[in-house]
């Protein structure tokens, strides 16, 4: 069903498309971030597409393993036709220069919300985003936390801890994770507390 | 000193047209959850509204990056903490989704038993805390009275009263219990009474309606926009449920209707859930006529489940296999995969991101009350402020899912 949509895609855009699949049965296209805004409206107003279900956005860090490093993912429903579709767009150098797309709010206003997260989250700037602040962590919080190169024991508290002698700080290095994928696996960005 | 009596001009008279700023919350007793709302009125009108989130932020996601696949269930019962099982369950199938495999037809019918009580319990707290932050306090303890009786048997079924842990990838933790049938049959019914009796207390009640009747509407267009699902959307007047669009388990063998709202206000938010209710009751009849009494629960695919207790004290070969799968996680075959299933507030996606490793690249959880709860803004301006309380109510925000 929305391998169609994959096709009327590539057949409207065709070198805008980079790369399509449909891994696990989820129909997905690799596209131009140049052109992310534009396509977007054209899935939400071509009649055979009609996305007009905002599903979600977020992003994907692939440090030290693709470049471009991010991946802008977003997830899209017709509700009338019933079919889905990922879109994804390459953004951004291993030093996370040039991480901005267009955001997709003039298409669907649902998409405020998730955009600020994934700023907040991964420093993505959207262009032309009404209101682009964090949304989760606050505001004098320093870095975006689900870069991989941002260590996951690492604690910013917004009230200084007290320094008590004899008393240990909230959290060990990787406490009780002592097996799995490391925070020591990745290059560390600065001194953590 | 100035003289009383002296002449003031016309402009001086008026009252100042400043806009004041209101804050509310974070933690308020009339709020539903932690969150803040910034308010700029205009007398008691809300002429802006900033809703601020993210005061239960946990970095779930972060979380998940360094622990097992399997790791993660204790984690994605706490986003939830409502209605857990629903998505344990949801994250058990997306895992599936990838590695390719389905659960044996009893423990399907296990989970969407399962499922549709947690739902029950999701709705009428839902329902149950509206009420008690407009101040019926008392139609709040009926619902937790029937709480209480879905609590005892998911106790009886996982061991846990609210936080179970309970969902594998390939199975359940365990296969049901002896009388899971007979303790359900008895519970619905009871809990159904309940609810009944609860809701006589309100629908007759002039001030309960008055205050959600015609209040907070949102337009069928605005509510699609904005990414709403679930509960809320139907409400607006699309027939939305991923149960019957997309159905998943055994969902396409139920027979239940999906009650659909005429004018997206508060009244209609909490009569879909109410009727909700009442077809998942349907639905947990029909699991459990159809749901075989033998069979197994788990697939039998010696990576991905843990061998029995029994052998991994009496063999080695056992021993070293649920080493591995403890130790190294599960092998989920490299890709990404979005995985979609229908929660309490709507539709609850899984974006799952494998390396190969026996640990997530990335794992994605698509809280449907995130995407509810931004539409708060455009509901809230124009109302008074007395209409937050109940609008924010309806929209059923659940601070751990919407804060990640």
């Amino acid at each position: 069903m929305s391998k169609r949509v994959l096709e009327i895609l590539k057949s409207k855009f065709g070198a805008d498309i980079y790369e399509t699949h449909s891994q696990f049965g989820d129909d997905t296209a690799v596209v131009n971030p140049e052109k992310w805004r534009e396509i977007a409206r054209f899935l939400r107003d071509d009649s055979q597409c009609a996305m007009n279900m905002f599903v979600d956005l977020t992003a994907v860090d692939y440090l030290g393993r693709q470049t471009p490093r991010f991946e802008v993912v977003l997830h899209l429903r017709s509700l009338e036709r019933g079919h889905r579709i990922r879109l994804k767009a390459r953004i951004g150098d291993d030093d996370a220069n040039g991480v901005e797309i267009d955001s997709v709010v003039p298409v669907w206003k649902g998409a405020n919300w998730f955009e600020r997260e994934c700023f907040d989250m991964f420093g993505v700037n959207f262009k032309g985003h009404p209101d682009l602040r964090r949304i989760l962590m606050y505001p004098e919080f320093v870095g975006y936390p689900l870069r991989k190169d941002y260590p996951a024991d690492k604690t910013q508290p917004l009230v200084e801890l007290r320094n008590v002698p004899d008393k240990l700080p909230p959290f060990g290095i990787d406490e009780g994770m002592p097996f799995g994928r490391q925070t020591h696996d990745y290059p560390r960005g600065e001194e953590t507390n | 000193m100035e003289p009383l009596d002296r002449d003031l001009e016309e402009g001086l008279l008026e009252l100042p047209s400043e806009p004041m700023m209101l804050n509310m919350g974070p933690s308020h007793p009339a709020m539903h959850g932690t969150v803040r709302i910034v308010l700029e009125l205009s007398g008691e009108m809300i002429q802006k509204a900033d809703v601020q989130i993210g005061y239960l932020h946990r970095g779930f996601e972060k979380m998940c990056e360094r622990g097992t696949w399997t790791q993660i269930f204790p984690y994605v019962d706490r986003c939830n903490y409502v209605s857990p099982m629903l998505n344990n369950v949801g994250f058990a199938l997306a895992v599936e989704k990838m590695l390719g495999v389905t659960v044996p037809e009893r423990c399907q019918y296990y989970r969407v038993a399962l499922g549709e009580l947690a739902r029950i319990c999701d709705h009428m707290i839902c329902s149950g805390a509206m009420c008690m932050e407009l101040g019926a306090f008392t139609p709040f303890l009926y619902f937790a009275r029937a709480r209480e009786i879905i609590w005892d048997i998911f106790e009886e079924e996982t061991g846990a009263r609210v936080t179970h842990s309970f969902g594998r990838v390939g199975g359940m933790a365990n296969p049901p219990t002896k009388y899971f049938k007979e303790m359900v049959r008895a519970g619905v019914p009871r809990v159904l009474q309940l609810i009944s009796e609860g809701e006589k207390l309100l629908l007759k009640n002039r001030i309960f309606l008055d205050r959600l009747e015609g209040v907070g509407v949102m337009s069928k267009e605005d509510a699609l926009a904005l990414g709403w699902t679930g509960v809320v959307l139907r409400a607006s007047g699309v027939p939305y449920d991923v149960r019957r669009a997309h159905p998943y388990m055994v969902y396409d063998r139920m027979e239940f209707d999906v009650p659909v709202g005429t004018t997206g206000d508060n009244y209609d938010r909490f009569m879909c859930r109410q009727e909700e209710i009442r077809q998942t009751a349907r639905i947990i009849e029909q699991a459990l006529d159809q749901m075989p009494d033998e069979g197994p629960i788990n697939i039998e695919d010696p990576r991905i489940i843990l061998p029995p207790k029994q052998d991994v004290y009496t063999t080695i070969e056992a021993t070293i296999q649920h080493f591995k799968i403890v130790m190294e996680g599960i092998k989920v075959p490299a890709g990404e995969c979005y995985s979609y299933t229908e929660a309490g507030n709507g539709e609850l996606g899984f974006y799952l991101v494998s390396d190969g490793s026996g640990t997530p690249y990335r794992v994605r959880i698509r809280p449907p009350c995130f995407a509810t709860t931004q539409g708060l803004e455009q509901l809230i301006t124009g109302l008074m402020i007395p209409d937050v309380v109940p609008t924010f109510g309806s929209l059923n925000m659940i601070g751990g899912e919407c804060d990640h």
